[in-house]
């Protein structure tokens, strides 16, 4: 996955849109600031779960702390990573592929798309974080 | 924060330099960790960990009645420490409340005394030595900002430390016990004392040599698997070996024997702040440090609420997922007493009840040859 080509929460999840499912995880520079992953909680994103842009769909935990996760877009769950959720180095490993967390299928993507960040808009953001 | 000037070790250019992850604490700025808290944990339990302490308030008493002053201020007999020896103690208010945690050093010299105070009570341990000055006859001076603090912890700490340290046998030191030698041609102390559960050493050196020493440090333990370590696993490290950290496990509202801590309350010392107020919580602290165990991997976290059945009995104090032991460890304090070992409690964990289990403390003990 290029992450050029994703679209990104202010929260740090990254979208990726493919027809009518979006694909969500967890940018590389939150990872890389949380280091150290222990687990994730993904017990209120079951498929069939209506999230809210802005909900918190489950909780990070790395060994500094714990860091909710929030959907970037309003929709329903279809499919939760398991493998992400058996052993969360997948996430650090490669957070932009294989350690995708969840897929929605988007209520209102027109709306809320340009409510995301484009990749330049997200570094952006993440070099005025990291002072 | 910001109106305060964050004080910076002689080593910050070094740790900006090399990846250190820089975060405020206890008025410094100070690197959290270089790789991964992790790593570094586990660099320090089987190889060797290098950590700047400098941040640690360091103290001198000298004159003839520096041991008296201090065994006034502090709760620990000092009468009891020879020379070249060192002792864990507590300095409390007239309540008994903790005010610091410290270690006492009888340097070689006749009437000369260390202190080594955590770096965000500095002040206030040297306010509370002024304000119990009274007529003792004796000086106190605050080397912190002309010295450096190295910590070089783990199992080849001392092989390490030995390829530079001129000066009495480091083998020979024992535990809690300093000497004074050489290292790079300049002055330097070394004590076998660590915030960590290791063998190891703290070297104070002066400030304008604490980068080369500690790059010689690096290099000599290159072949034994050295790492910086940061803050965090320093954490990770002193947590899984119950060692309590000021603001966590001790505060001011928190007495001596409630934190676990009886051993470094001498009543039978003479008089000393708080000796009336300790006197009465020796036989009713009204609360007590434990251990938890979660099954989990969900961390419990300062501040979380601890029930016994569905009655509020205490507040995590730390927790983690503990690297060495692979396991979520937490420290509480809980009213009035604890709870035997095995009894299951709950832990309540950003809205969630987690079931949780007393445990000994500490919860890692070092394999010992």
């Amino acid at each position: 996955m290029d992450p050029k080509d994703l679209k990104y929460a202010p929260t740090h999840e990254w979208v990726s849109i493919d027809g009518d499912v979006a694909t969500v995880g967890l940018s590389t520079f939150a990872v890389e600031q949380l280091t150290d992953l222990i687990m994730i909680d993904l017990s209120k994103a079951t498929p069939g779960t209506t999230l809210s842009a802005g909900d918190s769909f489950g909780e990070v935990e790395s060994v500094k702390s714990v860091n909710d996760l929030y959907a970037p877009l309003s929709g329903e769950v279809i499919e939760v990573n398991a493998s992400v959720a058996d052993d969360v180095n997948q996430i650090a490993q490669d957070p932009l592929g294989s350690g995708w967390i969840l897929k929605l299928r988007p209520s209102s993507p027109d709306a809320e798309l340009p409510n995301l960040l484009d990749f330049d808009a997200y570094q952006k953001k993440v070099a005025e974080d990291s002072h | 924060m910001s109106t305060v000037e964050l004080l910076k070790t002689p080593l910050y250019d070094w740790h900006k330099a090399h990846g250190g992850r820089l975060v405020e604490f206890g008025g410094w700025v100070m690197p959290v960790q270089y790789s991964s808290i992790v790593e570094e944990h586990r660099a320090v339990r089987q190889h060797v960990g290098l950590f700047d302490i400098s941040h640690m308030g360091r103290l001198r008493f000298d004159g003839p009645d520096a041991l008296a002053w201090l065994q006034h201020v502090t709760t620990n007999d000092v009468a009891r420490l020879a020379p070249g020896r060192i002792q864990y103690s507590l300095i409390c208010d007239e309540d008994g409340g903790i005010l610091d945690d410290v270690l006492v050093y009888h340097l070689t010299e006749a009437d000369g005394y260390g202190l080594v105070c955590n770096a965000s009570n500095r002040l206030r341990v040297v306010e509370q030595f002024e304000q119990q000055a009274g007529s003792f006859n004796a000086t106190l001076a605050d080397s912190t900002l002309d010295t450096a603090m190295i910590a070089i912890q783990g199992p080849a700490a001392l092989l390490t430390l030995q390829e530079l340290f001129e000066g009495p046998s480091l083998a020979e030191q024992g535990y809690y016990s300093h000497t004074s030698g050489q290292v790079l041609g300049t002055r330097a102390s070394a004590s076998r004392t660590g915030y960590t559960g290791e063998d190891g050493f703290e070297l104070i050196v002066h400030r304008d040599v604490a980068e080369a020493v500690w790059l010689e440090l690096l290099e000599c333990g290159l072949k034994r698997g050295i790492r910086p370590c940061g803050l965090g696993a320093r954490d990770t490290l002193r947590f899984e070996a119950a060692m309590p950290l000021y603001g966590h496990e001790l505060s001011e509202s928190v007495n001596p024997f409630a934190a676990g801590l009886a051993p470094f309350v001498k009543l039978d010392k003479g008089d000393f702040v708080g000796r009336d107020a300790l006197t009465r919580l020796k036989e009713a602290p009204g609360a007590a440090r434990i251990g938890l165990k979660l099954p989990g991997r969900k961390i419990a976290r300062q501040g979380c609420g601890v029930l016994r059945g569905d009655t509020l009995i205490g507040t995590v104090t730390s927790g983690t997922f503990a690297p060495t032991l692979q396991q979520s460890l937490a420290m509480a304090l809980v009213t009035p007493e604890a709870p035997p070992l095995g009894t299951e409690l709950v832990v309540e964990i950003r809205g969630h009840r987690e079931p949780a289990e007393v445990v000994e403390l500490p919860f890692y003990r070092r394999p010992r040859s």
